[in-house]
């Protein structure tokens, strides 16, 4: 035991922080299983379980684009839609094909995960190129032609295959999928995703969100997320050491897309029904929060702070109609107590001893 | 440093929510013990009934009415001397199916026995599939895709399904107006505009009567002009302008027409019914303007009068139809019980069964249709009244 | 003609957005902060001069006056109390805060006034036809473009000569080196945000005329596009706002009228990620590449 406390005694910091994130997530999924199967927790908690899971796996690999890479990006959501309406219909295609639902929900995560990195690529390519807020924008413009483009499409299963409709012109309708007897609709139009069958799960919310951070935290303390985090710091520096700007950059971005694309094909096989309007400018700046809330580059912050701020607005229905009022206060005091230095001057005071041990790691 | 505080913080914060999710909320108002003092012999029961909508957010104009208008209903009920009362509830659902689930969650929680919910066709999917998992009877004022009922035996609309009002525009303008030149403006990124749009077009094509000439579309994001749409249309020859939409931008679209004097004749569904009471509207602008309503707040019965008057005085705001769909639905769901015989101790499970017995054989008289009756399927049949506005008012045709 | 009638459509509905725009770039060209509470500004600027001309029977240029003193004290308060206490945090706190700000002034617009949509009477109503009607632009349209234009000079003139002006200059330049120079930060900020939340109250009264609705959140949408209008343009270029909001309003009408009325939004973007692809900094931005 003594041997093993001098060995964790001698690791380095952030490899100590990554294991207790890891020992954190591990225990707190142990906590709530057992909650849950001795029925403690209401039906409240129980529905948020699923949806904390995506928006903490939204959360970090968002951070692996504006907390490592820093690069800020307004359109996370847009990568989350692509990989939501993308595993539902890889999902509902494969009712019969794949009857086991755990295998399904895998494959579905995973056909997400390579259409949100695809999609990713494309839109990563050319942009990476802009700095600071006019990638912000170009970001956010992204969000809003997946949100439109999503809006257009009508797909439908039959004996036959797929059958996949762009009603652009906006005078088509299921019908003209041309689907046989035995056919469903899976995605509708402006009805989005309706009569998904819901395979998510917290199990599979737990092992999303352990993957999102064994690959996250291990790409950070690779080789290449130190190139990463060199290139946020000072790219000019970082390109004269003959470091591949684009490669890094892209590195990170695609891995992000990807993970938010088996976020949001998690969260779209946890509802019956799904609208493309969900992704949209505003729940893009919701993720965004929940970063800088959680502290950029801060990777169980924002596991955190995804958490709570989920919570957040369901705990305060107490307030009935001054609800989100309450959730808009409480925002803006939170960013101010934890960024203003006359806050944190105070804070630092009512507890001097932790204080002091930190400036000394600092 | 700045991380470990709001680390903190957010440890803090998490504390506090946890904490807060534990407690229940407020129950709201009981009904007074003292109302039904006159009673003989039955006794009163008092069930939980929760509602909810979008009460914050760009849809809230129609949450809102969903919810007041079922309130209403439920203090009107519990003031008089019925022996089935209520414990209202409701929640904010942000038009989102993530929100709703959790508002229907929440409701659930605290002991709702009956949901008249969720306003919006996107949210009701979601909870609907919910609700007939757990067996919960759920009856939405105003969701109107037929999705929303399909293949859930406890699901009950209040309102016209979309196809519902696609074939009877489209039924009306054929005999009353054969051979117009149809253009149409639909909000393509809104199920219950697409779900009319598209009955609507194919029951255009079959019948032959009157030809579509234009067809545009416009999403939230491009809300704020419309002039293309209406050059179209008036470049294709348009003299009828189908709008299968909401009230709120078919005010603009009529002010912006008027502004570049295009005068067809413009033809509304239920969604139309509100535009005459939003404050500042000039109702010049709507005249002539016909529609397809269950509901108008000019009508002369007695019992929509006094509805629209009390509505008034409590919100500030006239009623729209989503208000007297919702406050049909609770005299709905109030019919019900009591045919059903549903005593307040009963399961919402049980309360549901008992419930989807009675719907087929129920007809009830409401602010939105006379001898409203329901299929298996949870559709409502009532009769669509073509309304044309003249002078400010509706006149039935 | 077709066409042409289109090109109004597009310019009318682009004046608009040039209005919003030029509040935008002005907060972002000084305090280099995304203010994504401008777009509720306003909304309520549309609320406090509806109630007045509905309610209160004034007026219409007072009720103008009125929404633009209401929303300068507004933009002062919010200023003072949510961005000041953060001037030395990273950036994307205040961008945060400002989310907040946006969410709490929909949300108590939406306690004050309620959801339901109001009927904006236009401040001033009525249609110029040319070519004998065939062509037709509403006053409103062209008292827009008159008071971009109008603002677009003064805010010109103002940054460039007066001493208030060439301070804010030096502030987006530099902060620590201003201060050095004997110029109050804070203060200058401060003057940024009160003008900037004052064109919001005119850029409120004529979205709103335009748009001739009223909801808690009519800000929203038309703060986003004119804040793509603004990055179109060359974010913090006065001439470069109003050209971005022009040119995006006629290419969003063009795109509806001969492509598809669905994408047009989605058009409007695409064409705008191009754009910054071929000119990083926007059409007027100047693009400032790093010394070493």
């Amino acid at each position: 035991m003594a041997k093993l406390t001098t060995k964790f005694k001698s690791l380095k910091k952030t490899t100590k922080v990554d294991f207790a994130t890891y020992l954190g997530v591990i225990a707190v999924f142990i906590v709530v299983t057992v909650l849950q199967n001795s029925g403690m927790l209401n039906r409240k908690m129980l529905g948020l379980l699923v949806p904390i899971c995506c928006y903490m796996s939204m959360a970090v690999s968002l951070n692996l684009t504006v907390g490592i890479l820093g690069e800020l990006s307004l359109g996370h959501a847009g990568f989350m839609s692509v990989g939501a309406f993308s595993g539902v219909i890889v999902s509902q295609s494969l009712l019969t094909a794949v009857p086991n639902a755990p295998v399904r929900l895998a494959i579905a995560m995973i056909v997400g995960a390579i259409f949100a990195a695809i999609v990713g690529l494309l839109v990563g390519t050319p942009v990476l190129r802009l700095q600071g807020d006019y990638l912000a924008i170009v970001t956010l413009a992204f969000g809003e032609i997946i949100a439109d483009l999503i809006n257009c499409l009508l797909v439908g299963y039959d004996a036959s295959g797929l059958h996949i409709l762009f009603n652009v012109s906006g005078t088509k309708t299921i019908d003209d999928l041309g689907l046989d007897a035995t056919g469903y609709a899976i995605i509708k139009g402006a009805q989005g995703a309706t009569g998904t069958k819901t395979i998510a799960g917290l199990t599979a919310g737990f092992i999303l969100v352990m993957v999102t951070l064994i690959i996250v935290l291990n790409l950070t303390r690779s080789r290449a997320g130190r190139a990463i985090m060199a290139i946020r710091d000072n790219p000019i520096a970082a390109q004269s050491v003959g470091l591949n700007l684009t490669k890094y950059k892209l590195m990170a971005f695609v891995t992000s897309a990807a993970l938010a694309g088996a976020a949001g094909a998690l969260y779209g096989l946890n509802y019956s029904s799904l609208q493309s309007v969900k992704f949209n400018f505003n729940t893009s700046i919701l993720i965004l929060v929940f970063v800088v809330l959680g502290g950029l580059g801060n990777i169980w912050g924002s596991l955190l702070s995804a958490a709570a701020l989920t919570i957040l607005p369901e705990a305060l229905r107490q307030f009935a109609d001054y609800r989100m009022l309450v959730y808009a206060i409480v925002l803006i005091l939170v960013m101010l107590a934890t960024n203003n230095p006359q806050f944190k001057a105070f804070f630092a005071k009512l507890l001097p001893r932790r204080h002091s041990a930190e400036e000394k790691e600092d | 440093m700045k991380k470990k505080f709001a680390a903190m913080f957010m440890a803090a914060a998490m504390v506090f929510t946890m904490a807060a999710c534990g407690q229940k909320a407020d129950t709201p108002s009981t009904p007074d013990a003292d109302a039904s003092g006159d009673q003989s012999g039955a006794e009163v029961q008092t069930f939980v009934l929760g509602s909810c909508g979008p009460l914050t957010g760009s849809a809230a104009i129609y949450g809102q009415a969903v919810v007041n208008g079922a309130e209403l209903a439920v203090e009107e009920i519990n003031a008089s001397d019925s022996t089935v009362k209520f414990t209202f509830l409701k929640q904010d659902d942000e038009a989102d199916g993530e929100k709703a689930l959790n508002a229907y969650n929440t409701m659930m929680d605290e002991g709702m026995q009956v949901l008249v919910g969720p306003t919006t066709t996107g949210a009701s999917l979601t909870v609907s599939d919910q609700t007939n998992a757990d067996r919960t009877f759920m009856l939405t004022p105003s969701a109107s895709s037929p999705d929303v009922t399909s293949g859930k035996d406890n699901v009950f609309q209040v309102c016209f399904t979309d196809p519902n009002q696609g074939t009877g525009a489209a039924d009306y303008i054929a005999e009353n107006m054969a051979g117009a030149k149809v253009a149409v403006i639909y909000r393509n990124d809104d199920a219950y505009s697409q779900g009319i749009r598209d009955t609507f077009v194919k029951e255009a094509e079959a019948k032959g009567a009157f030809e579509i000439v234009s067809e545009t579309t416009f999403t939230d994001a491009t809300s704020t002009d419309f002039t293309v749409q209406l050059t179209a249309a008036k470049n294709a020859g348009a003299d009828l302008v189908f709008l299968p939409i909401y009230y709120q931008p078919a005010s603009v679209i009529l002010s912006q027409a008027k502004a570049m004097s295009y005068e067809p004749t413009f033809f509304g569904v239920d969604g139309m019914d509100g535009i005459l009471t939003m404050p500042g509207f000039d109702a010049s602008l709507a005249e002539g303007v016909m529609l397809l309503t269950p509901f108008s707040v000019n009508s002369e019965d007695a019992a929509t009068r006094s509805f629209v008057k009390t509505y008034t005085e409590k919100y500030g705001v006239e009623p729209n139809q989503f208000a007297a769909d919702a406050y049909d639905g609770v005299y709905i769901v109030k019919a019900a019980l009591e045919k059903a015989g549903c005593t307040a101790d009963m399961s919402s499970t049980d309360i549901c069964e008992a419930l989807i017995q009675v719907m087929p054989t129920l007809s009830v008289d409401g602010l939105t249709g006379k001898a409203m009756t329901w299929n298996a399927e949870g559709e409502v049949s009532k009769a669509p009244l073509a309304a044309v506005i003249e002078n400010g008012e509706y006149v039935m045709k | 003609m077709e066409f042409l009638s289109y090109l109004i459509s597009g310019i009318s509905l682009g004046s608009v957005y040039a209005i919003i725009a030029l509040g935008y770039t002005m907060v972002y060209g000084i305090a280099k902060m995304l203010n994504f509470a401008h777009g509720d500004v306003i909304m309520v600027g549309g609320y406090i001069s509806f109630c007045a001309m509905f309610y209160l029977g004034l007026p219409n240029i007072v009720a103008v006056l009125l929404a633009v003193v209401v929303c300068t004290v507004l933009g002062i308060i919010i200023e003072r109390l949510a961005y000041k206490p953060l001037r030395s945090a990273p950036s994307l706190a205040v961008l945060i805060t400002a989310i907040g700000v946006s969410y709490f002034l929909q949300n108590s617009a939406l306690l004050i006034w309620k959801a339901a949509a109001r009927v904006y009477p236009p401040v001033v109503e009525g249609t110029a036809s040319l070519f004998g009607g065939q062509l037709s632009i509403s006053y409103i349209s062209l008292l827009t473009i008159a008071v971009c234009v109008v603002i677009m000079l003064a805010l010109t003139a103002f940054v460039n000569k007066s001493k208030m002006g060439k301070a804010m200059r030096a502030c987006s330049e530099d902060k620590a080196a201003a201060q050095l120079m004997g110029i109050n930060v804070n203060a200058t900020i401060s003057a940024t945000f009160a003008i900037g939340s004052a064109l919001a109250a005119i850029a409120g009264v004529l979205l709103c005329s335009f748009n001739t609705s009223l909801m808690p959140t009519t800000g929203s949408m038309p703060g986003i596009k004119a804040f793509t209008a603004a990055v179109f343009g060359g974010i913090g270029s006065i001439p470069g706002a109003f050209l971005g909001g022009l040119l995006l309003g006629i290419i969003e009408a063009l795109a509806k009228a001969y492509i598809s009325t669905t994408l047009a939004n989605a058009i409007v973007f695409a064409v705008l990620i191009v754009v910054l692809l071929v000119k990083p900094a926007g059409l007027l931005g100047k693009y400032v590449p790093e010394k070493v």
